[in-house]
């Protein structure tokens, strides 16, 4: 749980460092904030909220990303190694924040209307709607949620899990008496390393994932009316 | 180890899918203080960076088509300037050509006439020389002759009419001769 507060001490301490400076020419360190920066301001929010009121929610997109990237990078650091998120309290906080959010903005948008746009779509037969309805109201506000937070919640606690079992793998092995049994562990070790890179890129993926889904979802509650 | 791991695993059997209330609390607070950050700090200054420099470039690029536009402007002048100058230039030429011609043509009548009158002078001047010699010469010719003749003759041919006659049918003769071998 220290490691929490860490992350929000890496990352307010380095933006606002990198930030503070404003000048036209960038310096190095001003020059890698303003490329994170710009990657969730324009790839992410720009692109999937669209041109006119993306800037409105690009602080929490950008925080949402930097947090989990960081809580959950925290999984490849030696000593750590511990995802913040392979707890699932953390992933259900994020995952209420945003599921709250979204569903703000609907409501803002088109009033309690709303509700019927996201679960009553256009263009279909009378006769299907029965079906289709309830299907769209426990997709969209049961299961969206649940997917939300369990998605980065289980790939943290798997990656977790897999490089811990390969470390107690490999020392059970070394233990052996056995000399052929004590040279597998190398090949588990093989394994192990090969995880890990798995792991570093499924991280910085799920971070990625977790932010790109929170736009596409306030985008859905946005235009409602054309979906 | 392994013995720790087990017994985590299985510790009370809990689901992992039941939070901590406490891991719940700490993310939140977490969150929130990173959030309020980004919010009042991180986001305003990186847009106000980027508008800065949005503004100074395309500032730069007004002005920079100001400055192509003023000098497409003087070139256009240049070029006009350099038309008319061309112009003056052939115009000067042209007249100057004409003027010579004009000069040459006026050297050359002035000329002609000139010879035209030397010449017409010349001719005057044998003319009259030759009418004075002829004169003279028929003068001269016939005293010459007559006496001559009345030398031969041994008289005086004092009838003048005569004799004058005499002399100018000579003379006729003579003139004829000579006429017909100059042919």
């Amino acid at each position: 749980m220290l490691l929490v507060i860490l992350s929000v001490v890496i990352i307010g301490t380095f933006f606002v460092i990198a930030a503070r400076k404003q000048q036209l020419v960038p310096g190095k360190l001003q020059f890698a904030g303003e490329a994170a920066y710009s990657f969730v301001r324009n790839s992410i929010a720009k692109d999937i909220i669209g041109g006119r009121d993306f800037m409105k929610y690009v602080p929490l997109l950008f925080t949402l990303f930097f947090f989990i990237l960081v809580n959950n990078i925290y999984g490849a650091i030696p000593l750590i190694q511990l995802p913040t998120f392979s707890h699932v309290g953390g992933a259900y906080v994020l995952a209420a924040i945003v599921y709250v959010t979204w569903i703000a903005v609907g409501v803002r948008k088109s009033g309690l209307k709303y509700f019927k746009l996201a679960t009553v779509p256009s263009g279909v037969p009378f006769y299907i709607l029965p079906i289709v309805v309830p299907i769209e109201i426990i997709s969209n506000f049961l299961v969206r949620p649940v997917t939300h937070s369990l998605r980065l919640f289980a790939t943290m606690l798997a990656g977790h899990l897999i490089i811990m079992i390969s470390g107690a793998g490999i020392e059970y092995l070394v233990m052996q008496e056995n000399v052929l049994l004590k040279g597998a562990s190398v090949l588990v070790l093989g394994g192990a390393i090969a995880m890990y890179m798995l792991e570093a890129l499924i991280m910085v993926l799920q971070a990625y994932v977790f932010t790109l889904l929170t736009a596409i979802y306030i985008e859905g509650a946005l235009h409602a009316d054309s979906h | 180890m392994n013995q720790a791991i087990i017994s985590a695993a299985t510790e009370g059997g809990t689901n992992p899918l039941v939070p901590n209330p406490w891991e719940m609390l700490v993310v939140f607070a977490g969150f929130a203080l990173l959030m309020f950050i980004v919010v009042k700090y991180v986001v305003p200054m990186f847009e106000k960076t980027f508008a800065e420099r949005a503004e100074a470039i395309e500032g730069g690029i007004a002005k920079a088509e100001k400055a192509q536009a003023e000098a497409s402007a003087a070139l256009e002048e240049y070029k006009a300037q350099l038309t008319e100058a061309r112009t003056e230039a052939n115009r000067i030429r042209e007249e100057a050509r004409a003027e010579g011609a004009q000069i040459l043509a006026e050297l050359k009548e002035k000329a002609a006439a000139e010879s035209a009158r030397i010449t017409a002078q010349a001719h005057t001047q044998i003319e009259s020389e030759r009418q004075a010699a002829v004169v003279s010469l028929r003068a001269e010719v016939g005293t010459l002759a007559t006496t001559l003749a009345s030398r031969i003759v041994g008289e005086a041919l004092s009838d003048d009419a005569r004799s004058a006659r005499v002399v100018d049918r000579f003379l006729a003769d003579l003139e004829n001769q000579n006429a017909g071998v100059a042919k």
